[in-house]
């Protein structure tokens, strides 16, 4: 009897929350039809706002994966002064508002910025163009590979690190064969975090950005805009195409997953 | 080859670790840093294997100061405790690891591998992983997968420590017979005196990151340099200003001018050794090792008078 209460629970915890707004788009956007949907997303606004969301994503996700794996390795591994400094600035992200963060990074890289009148100057645009898009998201989604990978990295511990020494491997060699398949899948989720974040963020790069249609417009920021100007059809579609990118992610993550991490 | 450690010293914060020790492993021997838990023993292991950096002192293998090499360099071999297996490898890869970073050629891999998989008996468990082994298995592949780099010296801490006592027991006797065929030089860190004193050529005894005695393990046991390695190698009584060893107590049911009377608390029959507990005239406990046959003879019983005389006892300048 427990048991089923707690098992109702949590499936209606996850029914209305979850599963209901996202059922309610896909409604939504095949309600009049596949065409009209298909019409929405092909675009050349719609077409130019997906390469850029996922342009995005292709430059943030590498580069927060290889900084997030250096950083772990680097908070868990050595001791050097100011690491519990670093430890919690690689949570500022999760604390503060997007927002905030593009506003931060518009006091930085604006017109009358810090380092904004420099780039300026030598002809580089960051703000209200690709580079503050991408510097911003960078920003939102670093947290999460090294959150997923220091645990791990603390767990495994470090005596298999130090028999690949005695054995005489280089600390690259050590890294590649010992290391780096002991944390293969945190980095992997930690990599679909990060990509769904960038992929979904909204608010700091709704700051930066300009939304400037068919320039500076995200698939994020062209849902919002849609919404606010009545086609409901293309602002669903385009949730629809966000919502599959995100499970398009997940399951090429479950495709590489080894047999004993699904028992 | 030879391993020589001079005026090494460790700190960990205010811990000392290893206070200006320095040790001498003739080639060819098996060593055993034996010591009560703290006492620096795996701390000087992993200081001559380069795992640990001394604050002080030099490390030489075989003539050599290897004090400024990283532990990649050294050509040690190096058993943990706890196996350090790589999870996600086979037993067969786990053992080809050393030769692999060496880029040697494949078939010979393959050879070396299954010749040492042979020679530490998991021939059949080559392409299992090293979480379907046993906790023996599991060191003995850790064992091969050290020993497949040919190092110059071999290196185990507490190799048998995480093992059930049955295990243990063969297998300590296993890497005795197997060091007799190979004669590499090596040194295990053990807390167990009867491990050390039932495998090692030589025992470094440590205590409070300090080296208390070296020497053959008679040496220890009857010529020990102070209390504490009397009292470490094996039981021991005071009698006054006096040590002595249990089975080093006569026990006699009739005084003889060289005795002091004692009243049995309790006497343990342990097969055929006989522990008899006393409590001798001056209100100090002891006990007496004795023999079935030698207890029978007594017709001991709890409460009864005896009179002990030691056989020979030890005494010490910095007893007091």
């Amino acid at each position: 009897m427990h048991k089923w209460v707690l098992r109702f629970l949590g499936l209606s915890y996850l029914g209305v929350l979850l599963a209901a707004p996202v059922g309610l788009v896909f409604w939504r956007t095949f309600e009049h039809g596949f065409g009209p949907a298909w019409d929405a997303v092909t675009t050349p606004d719609a077409k130019h706002a997906l390469t850029l969301t996922v342009l995005i994503a292709a430059i943030v996700v590498p580069a927060n994966t290889v900084f997030g794996v250096i950083c772990a390795l680097a908070i868990v591994r050595r001791r050097f002064p100011g690491k519990g400094l670093v430890n919690a600035l690689v949570d500022l992200p999760l604390a503060l508002s997007p927002v905030v963060v593009g506003l931060a990074f518009l006091l930085l890289y604006s017109r009358n910025g810090w380092f904004g009148n420099w780039l300026t100057d030598h002809g580089i645009q960051v703000v209200f163009a690709l580079p503050g898009m991408i510097l911003v998201t960078i920003f939102v989604s670093l947290p999460f590979v090294v959150r997923e990978v220091v645990p791990v990295l603390r767990e495994i511990g470090i005596e298999q690190e130090q028999a690949a020494a005695t054995l005489g491997a280089s600390p690259f060699q050590t890294f590649r064969r010992v290391t780096l398949p002991a944390i293969r899948w945190a980095i992997g989720y930690g990599v679909v975090l990060t990509m769904a974040r960038s992929l979904g963020e909204f608010g700091a790069v709704s700051v930066v950005s300009g939304h400037i249609v068919g320039k500076t417009e995200t698939m994020t920021l062209q849902v919002q805009d849609r919404f606010q100007a009545f086609d409901y059809v293309g602002a669903y579609a385009g949730s629809v195409v966000l919502a599959l990118l995100a499970i398009g992610t997940l399951l090429v993550m479950s495709l590489f997953k080894p047999k004993e991490a699904t028992r | 080859m030879a391993i020589i450690g001079r005026s090494l010293t460790k700190r960990f914060g205010s811990f000392a670790a290893l206070d200006d020790v320095s040790i001498e492993v003739p080639a060819g021997s098996l060593t055993a840093l034996l010591g009560p838990s703290g006492s620096g023993k795996s701390t000087l292991l992993r200081v001559i294997a380069g795992l640990e950096r001394p604050e002080a002192g030099t490390v030489e293998l075989d003539g050599v100061d290897v004090s400024g090499q990283a532990a990649q360099k050294r050509g040690v071999g190096f058993v943990f405790q706890h196996y350090a297996a790589f999870k996600h490898m086979t037993v067969r890869e786990n053992v080809a690891f050393g030769l692999r970073v060496r880029k040697r050629p494949r078939d010979e891999i393959r050879r070396r591998v299954d010749e040492l998989l042979e020679l530490v008996q998991i021939a059949g468990w080559a392409d299992n992983y090293p979480a379907q082994l046993s906790g023996g298995q599991r060191q003995r592949m850790a064992l091969a997968r050290a020993l497949a780099v040919e190092p110059k010296v071999l290196l185990l801490d507490e190799p048998f420590g995480a093992l059930d006592a049955r295990v243990r027991k063969d297998l300590r006797l296993w890497l005795r017979r197997l060091h007799d065929e190979m004669h590499v030089t090596t040194i295990f860190v053990t807390h167990d005196q009867e491990e050390a004193m039932e495998i090692a050529d030589q025992i470094v005894l440590m205590n409070h990151g300090r080296v208390e005695q070296v020497g053959g393990p008679r040496d220890l046991y009857e010529e020990p340099a102070n209390e504490f390695v009397m009292s470490f190698v094996g039981p021991v009584n005071r009698l006054g200003d006096s040590f002595v060893r249990p089975h080093d107590l006569e026990l006699r049911n009739e005084p003889n001018g060289k005795t002091t009377p004692g009243t049995v608390e309790r006497v343990v029959h342990l097969g055929f050794e006989v522990r008899v507990e006393l409590v001798l005239e001056d209100g100090r406990e002891a006990w007496a090792q004795v023999t079935r046959e030698e207890a029978d003879e007594l017709n001991l019983t709890a409460g009864g008078t005896v009179f002990v005389r030691p056989r020979r006892t030890r005494v010490f300048e910095s007893a007091n």
